[in-house]
Parts: C-alpha cells; structure tokens; sequence
C-alpha cells in the first residue's frame, strides 16, 4: 500500500502547469488528492510525475452572481458546502455536497477534481449534467469551455485533453419558480451510494413545466432522464425513470435491488423537488 | 520520459505542532508515513491507509484530514497538528483526552488518535452538540473494539469539559 515512485512538480501558474503536462504524456495532476493518493497507494496508477495545481494562487474562489456559481479548481467541498451565496443561487450544491463522502474528506477534496475525477458514483458529476453546467480547461491551445453533455465520455474518463488542467466549473442558477431535491442510499453513512437521485423541476404558476432527474451510481457516465410529460400525466415518475435506464449489478447491489431504489428514490426526490419549488414561491 | 522515474529526495520542512522538522523524503512519501519515520511522531496511526478507517487523521490548519491521503512533498504550506499536540504544555490531558479516559472511550487503542483529532476540531466548531450531532461527528472514523457508545459519552463529555462544568 505504498505508491509507485513518481516525480514531482508544483507549477506557480497554470500555464506551467498546462507545459509541464505536454512535456509528459504519464504525468497526472493532482490537486485534492482525495480520490488520486488512494488509486496511487493500491497501485491502480503509477503516473510518472504528479503537476501539484496547490501552489497556484486564485485558484481556490467561489464566485457567485446572477448567472450561478463558477467553482475554482483549488476550491474544497467543505468551503463549497459553507458558502452560503452559493446554497441560494443554486440550492442544489449544497444538498449534493452533504452526501460526498465524510467531512474530513471534504475538507481536502475539491469540487472540481471530483467533477473531472468522473467517477460514475459521485454526486458532483451528476449534479453538474443535471444542471448544465460546464468546466472551464487550460491547454497548450489556450481556454475552451466544455459543456457537461460533452464532459463524460466514460467511468473515470473525461473529455479533458491530457494536457488541459480543469481551472473552474461553472453551475447555473436555480431559475425563478425552480425546486430541487437530492437523496441517496449507501450501505454505510458517507461510503458511495448504491444508488442516488438528483431532481431539478420548475413552475410556471400552478403548472410544472420541466421535471429532470440525473442518477448516481446508475450508468458509466452521468445520465440525465427528462420526467416533463410523466408527471404531466400523472405516471408514476419511478416507473417512468427506469424505462430510461439500465442498472446494472456488482458487489453492492443487485440490478433488482438498484431499480428497486431507483423506483423508489425517483418517485421520492421528484416529490420533493416540487414541493421544493411550491415553498421557495411562497416565499419569495 | 518513459519509464520509472530515479528517486529524486525533496528536501523539506513540516510544521507539526509547533515545530519545524526538515526531512528529505521521495514524492510518493504519504504524509502519516513522513509523520510516523521521518518526523518521529508515532502517535499518528496507520489503518487501511486509503482514508476509510480515520486512524490516521490529523489537523491541517485546524480542520481534520486524513494524512494517508495526503503526500508530504505537498504539504510544506500547511500547520499540522498530530495528537502529540493535543496535550497541554505540562503534559495534561485536553479535555477531549480526559474525556476519553473517564468514560473508557478506547478498548485497543489503534484509532484513538484519529478520533481525538477529530473530536477536538468537531468540539471546536460545534461546542455543544447534541447525542445525534456526537454520532456524525465520529461517523468517518472507525473502531472496531468498542461499540462507539462510550466514544459518543466521551464527545458530550469532553464538551462539558471543555465548558468549565464538573
């Protein structure tokens, strides 16, 4: 349980961080390592070199406007979780960041590297396709700006060029009359979940006019399941998710068992949601 | 660059309770093992050493972390706290340590040290938490001896304690 040995860097800026990676096709970045020093301690990685990103000043903001909320590369959940001009422009964040794994990870994990970490059962992918948001890269070829429906290629596979750092993501706002709900079920409290549902659902007055679910632990990347016409029709929303979906076993749950929860958590969560948008109406 | 790189030694210092200690140590270095062989300071405990079990938990700049998810090369900007610094300057027992000891919160022994990192920046945010605020406190660190009740009776014990009441 000892890693590999590898060299290491700690660029003082992006740029040579971003040349650092093209010298060295082997090289990972590191930035929590929350999720790397354990791949890195079972040997399932033996990079050559790790680009430390932890000495780069700026790149730990939250920002906050109007628009949603841009999370930098460095930012940990923890000061996520906390930020509570964040927790209103987008409530959604904070209900996920709850269920990431234990406090102490929190404290060193980063959003970012969890999002680009692409791990079929985190939150923070899911929370991000959910919402449409989008990461912001640095390359060799300057910046770009990834849409999430692009990020995901497959388990722990992005759509990052191994040259580009991730420097920031971006998750919109919760939209007027919207609503949001997010729940999981884990064999252990903070151990990945068997299955997890993320709802957003927005009003238009008494009518519901978009109900979307995305799912934690249900496929290789992060799906997004488009519940609109189910609830307009009074179908059951659980039901209705699992036509669109395929789960699948391993050692913690059977295929029956995570359509079960799924059935059941869809059904929850989009109850939620929209009770969710119905109180935040009301007081607004 | 292909191929497995020579073990290149960084020479660098940790600041661990107080005080500096300038080691040289290779990248893959994980923090708890610089803490344990090269900083000398065994109380930090090594469990499963991919940040599951807690025993190895310490403070970094006050906030807890697991030091086998964290590698020494990288940690020169930060204040680490092991549990050899939870002890007053003569040698007293902090609260959460008396806490401990007068409610029997460890059988073996091998988590204490990540519990009582924990508990102490927990308490630290959190004075006085109620027994369900006890259990999520403790509920990342695991111990396989006592059962947790008289771990959760050391929390609200050690906050009393830390409040002045007998």
């Amino acid at each position: 349980m000892k890693p590999a040995p590898f060299a290491y860097h700690r660029p003082g800026t992006v740029a040579e961080a971003v040349r650092l990676l093209a010298a060295d096709p082997d090289a990972k970045v590191l930035a929590g390592g929350q999720s790397l020093v354990p791949l890195l301690s079972m040997r399932l990685a033996t990079p050559s070199a790790l680009v430390d990103l932890g000495g780069i000043p700026g790149l730990d903001a939250v920002r906050v406007d109007a628009d949603g909320v841009r999370v930098g590369a460095l930012a940990r959940h923890a000061r996520v979780l906390a930020d509570d001009d964040a927790a209103a422009c987008q409530p959604l964040l904070r209900l996920a960041l709850g269920h990431v794994a234990h406090p102490t990870i929190r404290n060193r994990g980063t959003t970012v590297g969890s999002v680009v970490h692409a791990d079929p059962a985190a939150e923070m992918p899911v929370v991000l396709r959910l919402l449409g948001g989008s990461v912001d890269v640095e390359g060799p070829a300057g910046r770009r700006t990834i849409g999430a429906a692009d990020l995901f290629v497959g388990p722990l596979e992005t759509s990052l060029h191994h040259d580009e750092v991730a420097t920031s993501a971006f998750f919109p706002a919760l939209p007027s009359g919207g609503g949001v709900a997010f729940e999981e079920i884990a064999r252990r409290h903070g151990d990945y979940a068997m299955a997890g549902v993320a709802v957003v659902v927005r009003r238009e007055g008494e009518q519901v006019v978009d109900v979307r679910a995305g799912f934690v632990s249900i496929s290789d990347t992060p799906v997004v399941v488009d519940l609109t016409d189910a609830v307009a029709r009074g179908a059951d929303p659980g039901d209705a998710a699992l036509a669109s979906l395929e789960p699948t076993a391993d050692v913690h749950a059977t295929a029956d068992y995570r359509a079960h929860l799924v059935r059941v958590l869809t059904r929850r969560v989009v109850g939620a949601a929209l009770d969710d948008a119905a109180s935040r109406s009301l007081t607004r | 660059m292909t191929g497995r790189p020579a073990a290149v030694r960084h020479d660098i210092t940790l600041r661990v309770n107080g005080a500096p200690h300038t080691i040289s140590v290779e990248p893959r270095r994980l923090l708890s093992d610089a803490l344990r062989h090269d900083c000398g300071l065994t109380g930090t405990h090594v469990g499963c050493e991919h940040g599951v079990c807690g025993a190895c938990t310490v403070l970094v700049d006050g906030s807890p972390a697991r030091s086998c998810l964290m590698l020494a090369v990288a940690s020169e900007d930060v204040e680490i706290t092991t549990v050899e610094g939870l002890a007053g300057a003569d040698d007293s027992l902090s609260p959460v340590q008396q806490a401990f000891s007068d409610c029997h919160g460890l059988q073996c022994g091998f988590c204490t040290p990540g519990f009582l990192t924990t508990i102490t920046a927990g308490l630290r945010d959190n004075p006085d938490p109620t027994r369900e605020e006890a259990q999520e406190m403790i509920a990342g660190n695991l111990c396989r001896c006592t059962g947790y009740q008289n771990i959760v009776a050391a929390v609200l014990r050690a906050a009393e304690l830390r409040d002045g009441r007998p």
